[in-house]
C-alpha cells in the first residue's frame, strides 16, 4: 500500500481527476504539507492560495474554489517547486492540469491568461508557428487595450531592430498538423 | 558531429541575433546542425494549459520529423527545449500516453519511437562535446575586463535535465571565463524572468524582472549572457517598462552567450555576432572589448521646465 499522504479522497473526486489527468500524478496523494513548494515560488506573493493551500484544498476537494483561485495561472513554470519537492510530486504539471480544468469548466475569475494560452494556441494551429504581431493585436485589443499604451512603443522598439515579422510564415504542411492535433482531441475527448 | 536542430519560433525572427551567432559559432567548433524541415511551434508554456494530448502530439511531430540518421536533437530555446525533452521523456515513462500521442500522430502519417532521440540543449552541446579547452582555442580577442553576468534562467536547469547543477549552475561561467571575460557573480543566475507575464499580469513580471538586473547591477555586470530567448525578451525589451515602473535606470545590455563566444572568436560583429538588435545598446559595454557597436538614438525625454535639477539617487542608477 502506498504511503499515505494528503490524498484519502474517494473515486470520481475531484482530487481523483487531478491525479488520473496529471502524467505522474500518483505523487500528488504522497504531499507532507511541508510547504518548499510556496516557499520556492517566485510569484506565490501574488497568488490567492500557494501551492501547499491549493494543494489540501484539491485534497478536501474543494473544486470550484481551487479552479476559480489565481494560482495556476500565476504559475510561471519555473519548476523550482518540482525539483525541490522531497515527494517528487510534478507540481508544474499539476498546475497545468489545473488551468485545463478550469478552462474546461470555465471556471476563471480573470480571464486574462486563459485567453492569452487560447490566442496563442490559436494562432498556432493557424500557422503551425508563433506569429507574435498578430497575436498581441488580437490578445491585447480586447483586454484593456487603453491599459497598454507602453506596448506601442515595445512593438515600435521591435520593429526597429527587425525582430517583429509584420505578417506570419506558415508551416508546409499545416494541413498534417491540423489532422494530427484533431486526432489528438477527438482522443481527448474534447472535439 | 552531426546534430538535427530545432530553432523554434522566437529564433527565426524576435532573437534571430542568437540563431545567427549560433551558427557562426557552430561553424568555428565544427559543429553540423542540420534544421529539421517543416518544424512547428512547440506550443511554449501556453497549450500544456489548455489540453493535454495535443500539447504532447504538436511536441511530437517535430521529434517525429528528425530523420533516421540522427540520434540527436538540439533546441536554443529553453522552452522549446523543456517540451521537447519533456515529451520524449514522458512518451517513454507513461506507456497510454505514447500509444494515444502516436494514436493521433498517425492521422498525419507520422510516428515516433519514445527515447529514440537524445534532446539537447545548445548550451549543453557546446560545454559537453566540444568542451572548454577547444573553446579556449578559438578565442583570438579575449573578453577581457568584461563584466559579464551568466544568467540561466530556469528552463535549461530544471526539471531535472541533467547536465548541470538545478539550483546553482555554473557550465557557462566556466565557458566565459575560457573566452577570457571576467565572470561575477549572480546569485539569481537560475531565478525565474517573469516567463509570458509580462503579457498577463506585467507588474508581476516586472518585479520578477527587477530583481534580476538589480543583481546585476550589485555585482557590476557589463553585461548580462543569457540562454533562452524569453530571458533575453524579458530583461531587454522590457527594461523600459521596468525603469518606468519602478523609478530606476538600469542601462544593462542582454547579449546571447553565443554573441559573446562569435566576439571572442574575432567574428564581424554585426553580421556574425548579431550585434545591435538588443534594444538596451551594448555599446558603451562592449567598448570595453574594443567592440564598436553603432549608438542607437536615445528617445528624447520632453524636458520639464518647471522642474527643479534633481540628483538621481545611487542605488537607482544601477551604477551607471
Amino acid at each position: 500500500m502506498m504511503a499515505s499522504g494528503i490524498g484519502q479522497s474517494s473515486t470520481g473526486s475531484f482530487f481523483e481527476e487531478v491525479v488520473a489527468k496529471t502524467p505522474g500524478g500518483e505523487a500528488l496523494r504522497l504531499c507532507l504539507q511541508c510547504g518548499t513548494c510556496g516557499g520556492s515560488c517566485p510569484s506565490g506573493e501574488d497568488m490567492d492560495y500557494t501551492p501547499r493551500q491549493i494543494f489540501a484544498m484539491v485534497a478536501a476537494n474543494l473544486k470550484d474554489k481551487v479552479l476559480r483561485s489565481n494560482t495556476p495561472w500565476y504559475c510561471v513554470s519555473c519548476y523550482y517547486c518540482t525539483e525541490r519537492c522531497p515527494q517528487e510530486i510534478p507540481i508544474t504539471d499539476i498546475m497545468y492540469t489545473l488551468k485545463r480544468l478550469a478552462i474546461a469548466e470555465r471556471l476563471y475569475d480573470d480571464s486574462d491568461a486563459p485567453d492569452w494560452s487560447q490566442t496563442f494556441i490559436g494562432m498556432v494551429e493557424q500557422f503551425g508557428r508563433s506569429y507574435e504581431l498578430g497575436l498581441a493585436t488580437r490578445y491585447h485589443l480586447t483586454h484593456r487595450p487603453l491599459g497598454k499604451i507602453s506596448l506601442g512603443t515595445f512593438a515600435l522598439d521591435m520593429l526597429r531592430r527587425d525582430r517583429l515579422a509584420l505578417t506570419p510564415s506558415p508551416i508546409k504542411e499545416i494541413e498534417q498538423l491540423r489532422a494530427i492535433l484533431s486526432r489528438a482531441k477527438e482522443l481527448e475527448g474534447v472535439l | 558531429m552531426r546534430y538535427a536542430y530545432y530553432p523554434g519560433c522566437s529564433l527565426e525572427r524576435s532573437a534571430a541575433s542568437y540563431h545567427v551567432s549560433a551558427m557562426a559559432v557552430a561553424e568555428k567548433l565544427g559543429l553540423v546542425f542540420h534544421e529539421l524541415e517543416d518544424w512547428n511551434c512547440c506550443g511554449a508554456t501556453e497549450y500544456f494549459a489548455i489540453n493535454k494530448l495535443p500539447a504532447y502530439a504538436l511536441v511530437a511531430r517535430n521529434l517525429a520529423l528528425v530523420p533516421d540518421d540522427f540520434t540527436e536533437l538540439a533546441a536554443p530555446c529553453s522552452a522549446c527545449y523543456v517540451n521537447l525533452r519533456k515529451t520524449n521523456k514522458h512518451m517513454g515513462k507513461y506507456t497510454d500516453l505514447a500509444q494515444q500521442v502516436n494514436q493521433a500522430l498517425a492521422a498525419g502519417g507520422l510516428s515516433y519511437q519514445p527515447g529514440r532521440l537524445h534532446v539537447r540543449h545548445l548550451l549543453d552541446i557546446i560545454v559537453n562535446d566540444v568542451g572548454y579547452q577547444t573553446i579556449a582555442e578559438c578565442v583570438v580577442k579575449p573578453l577581457t575586463g568584461l563584466r559579464v553576468a551568466p544568467y540561466y534562467g530556469c528552463l535549461i536547469v530544471r526539471p531535472e535535465n541533467g547536465f548541470d547543477d538545478p539550483e546553482y549552475p555554473n557550465s557557462m561561467d566556466r565557458l566565459l571565463r575560457a573566452l577570457g571575460a571576467e565572470v561575477v557573480d549572480y546569485p539569481l543566475k537560475a531565478q525565474c524572468c517573469g516567463g509570458h507575464m509580462t503579457q498577463i499580469s506585467d507588474k508581476v513580471a516586472y518585479e520578477l524582472i527587477r530583481r534580476l538586473l538589480h543583481n546585476a547591477a550589485e555585482y557590476h555586470a557589463d553585461v548580462v549572457a543569457c540562454v533562452c530567448p524569453m530571458c533575453q525578451l524579458n530583461m531587454d525589451a522590457y527594461q523600459g517598462n521596468v525603469n518606468r515602473h519602478f523609478g530606476t535606470n538600469y542601462r544593462i545590455p542582454i547579449l546571447y552567450f553565443t554573441q559573446l563566444m562569435a566576439l571572442a572568436f574575432g567574428l564581424d560583429a554585426k553580421e556574425e555576432a548579431g550585434v545591435g538588435s538588443e534594444i538596451v545598446s551594448s555599446h558603451s559595454a562592449l567598448a570595453k572589448i574594443g567592440v564598436e557597436v553603432p549608438k542607437q538614438e536615445e528617445k528624447k525625454k520632453r524636458p520639464d521646465k518647471q522642474a527643479l535639477p534633481m540628483p538621481t539617487m545611487p542605488d537607482e542608477e544601477g551604477r551607471r
